[in-house]
């Protein structure tokens, strides 16, 4: 199989290192430019599995706010994005709801829970 | 209500504020209240819904409100007392502080010893000298991160974003997943403002166009935004004839940088620096009123709320020392200097009492091996690069700067190539 020579960014970290990845199909041959070894597993998921996780709102009835933030407890595949996005924005939870509260159990198959990220109190409790 | 008497009052209950309540206690100080003006703690992470925070703190990513959920549980149990829905409008020179709670009214907060934790606000358009109309659609990133994250609304379905810092980054792809086309990020510099992840993660991810070297020319519309004008500009950021084009779109966001928010400080007489437009502090993060301490972006724009944190545990701490008559009297002073790749940069001076990290932003990028140091031979790093949009640190032991002759009155920093 042809190898490829790949520039991209580490994003496992904020210092965002330049990484050059040679790869022959989904197999990384050999990364240049990380300062740590998470720099290298990242190189390995970008060529076979790109994924991230994943962050956004949902719709709250009767919070103290309309909507909750909540992401994806782990790390999703990067090409369910659009889906997951799609099956959280049809949704409307009711409040009050707890950081850590499970909003979609298992989110269009890939395993991974969508929770909330923040305590919201129900409207009649805001002062 | 009845004034009220503390050892340390903290304004702001964002990460500085809370992180200087656990501070103050945990030196020792008996009544520290934190006083927000808004509903609920967290300050500006409440709207930072995103993954980036607390890696050093708690060893994973944490978007905003979790990593501020964690804090305020932290300051909870280390006794903490918090205020919200309270407005400190008025400063005096002594630290006490003037508050306004719609049930409480109007108080008085007497304290030994006051932390600044006000934050930061966004530079508006006003502040970039962009011609044309002011129609609907103009939004700072960060107001618009608030409406998309906290309020549930859009601020338009076509973007184009100006300026390239982080919260700009982050809002073009949030914008993206919320179902909104973003046009383009046009930056004025040759280089990008926000961190290098954030170029990947929010752009390249989504195939957002980003132009460097370019600017919005003209704003056109006239109730409701329907474009703007973009042009390319050559190294002294002058437009280049013949570049200038017309994109059409309803909203326009502003990234174009931070300033600290410090009319309090101000009032009180606190001297602020004339760059960083925050106040002057000493290793002890003490203002130039000896009973006023100031930590996190009220200070000096900080990319990790991780190191606003930390700095703001060390302020309460020694607020809280300072308040029991405790804290170290300064053995000398001696100034901190920027080199000629160095603008911005805190603490301004150091007297000798503790080991200090100093915060600095380069002024240009050096893409290449270069060196950050401190001259007199106090520190050096080696780095593979250092850019704008990413802080460095610079670390000084209060044994090496006792150690120097007394004709010593500054020490220089910088970073330069190899
Ligand atoms: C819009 C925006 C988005 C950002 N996004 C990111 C990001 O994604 N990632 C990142 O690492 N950093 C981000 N930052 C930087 C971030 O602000 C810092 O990392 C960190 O939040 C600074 O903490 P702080 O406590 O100094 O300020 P803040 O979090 O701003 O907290 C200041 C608090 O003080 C309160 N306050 C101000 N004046 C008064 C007063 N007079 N009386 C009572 N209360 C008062 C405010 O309401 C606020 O709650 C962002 C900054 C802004 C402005
Ligand atoms: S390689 Fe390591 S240091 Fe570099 S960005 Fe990735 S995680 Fe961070």
């Amino acid at each position: 199989m042809e190898e490829r020579i790949l520039s991209m960014i580490c994003v496992s970290c904020p210092v965002g290192c330049d990484l050059k990845v040679q790869a022959r199909g989904k197999e990384v041959v050999s990364v240049e430019g990380h300062s740590c070894p998470r720099g290298v597993d990242f190189a390995k998921a970008e060529v076979a599995n790109p994924t991230r996780v994943f962050a956004t709102t949902v719709r709250v009835a009767g919070g103290k706010l309309p909507v909750c933030p909540v992401r994806s407890r782990q790390a999703v595949p990067k090409e369910r994005l659009d889906d997951i996005s799609r099956e959280v924005a049809r949704l409307t939870v009711p409040a009050p709801v707890t950081i850590g509260q499970i909003i979609v159990g298992d989110v269009c198959g890939t395993g991974v829970d969508i929770v909330a990220t923040r305590d919201l109190a129900a409207e009649e409790e805001r002062s | 209500m009845a004034d009220m008497q503390v050892d340390v009052a903290i304004i702001g209950a964002g990460p500085a504020g809370v992180a200087a309540g656990i501070g103050a206690r945990e030196a020792g100080a008996k009544d520290v209240l934190v006083l927000e003006r808004d509903w609920d703690l967290g300050g500006i992470l409440q709207q930072c819904i995103h993954p980036g925070f607390g890696l050093h703190t708690f060893k994973e990513e944490l978007t905003g409100p979790e990593y501020m959920h964690r804090w305020v549980v932290r300051a909870r149990e280390a006794g903490v007392t918090f205020l919200t829905n309270s407005m400190v409008f008025k400063l005096d020179e002594d630290g006490s502080l003037w508050v306004m709670n719609p049930e409480r009214g109007v108080f008085k907060v007497t304290a030994k010893a006051t932390v600044l934790a006000m934050g930061c606000r966004e530079r508006p358009l006003g502040a970039i000298n962009v011609p044309g109309s002011r129609p609907a659609g103009i939004f700072t990133a960060g107001t618009a991160q608030r409406f998309v994250n906290m309020e549930g609304y859009m601020p338009g379905h076509r973007t184009v974003v100006l300026g390239s810092g982080d919260i700009g980054l982050i809002m073009a792809r949030r914008l993206v997943w919320e179902g909104a086309r973003v046009e383009g990020v046009f930056e004025l510099m040759p280089w990008a403002g926000g961190l290098r992840r954030n170029i990947a993660q929010c752009l390249n991810d989504y195939d957002i166009p980003f132009y460097l070297s370019h600017t919005v020319t003209r704003v056109h519309g006239k109730d409701r935004l329907e474009g703007v004008s973009v042009a390319e500009v050559d190294e002294n950021r002058q437009v280049l004839d013949g570049t200038e084009r017309f994109i059409g779109c309803d909203c326009l966001l502003l990234a174009v940088g931070l300033i600290p928010e410090n009319e309090l400080s101000r009032m009180a007489g606190v001297e602020i620096h004339p760059v960083t437009g925050g106040p002057v502090l000493n290793e002890f993060y003490q203002t130039s009123r000896p009973s006023i301490f100031a930590a996190g972006n009220v200070v000096i724009v900080y990319d990790l709320a991780d190191w606003v944190s930390q700095e703001g545990v060390a302020a309460g701490r020694n607020a809280a020392l300072y308040a029991a008559g405790a804290l170290k009297e300064p053995l000398r002073r001696i100034d901190i200097r920027g080199g000629a790749n160095v603008r911005l940069f805190s603490p301004q001076y150091v007297t000798a009492g503790e080991d200090v990290t100093v915060y600095f932003r380069v002024l240009r990028p050096i893409e290449k091996r270069c060196r950050v140091f401190a001259d007199r031979g106090l520190f050096e790093r080696k780095h593979r690069y250092v850019r704008p949009g990413e802080m460095n640190e610079i670390r000084l032991k209060a044994e090496a700067l006792q150690a120097l002759p007394r004709s010593v009155t500054t020490i220089t920093i910088d970073a330069e190539e190899v």
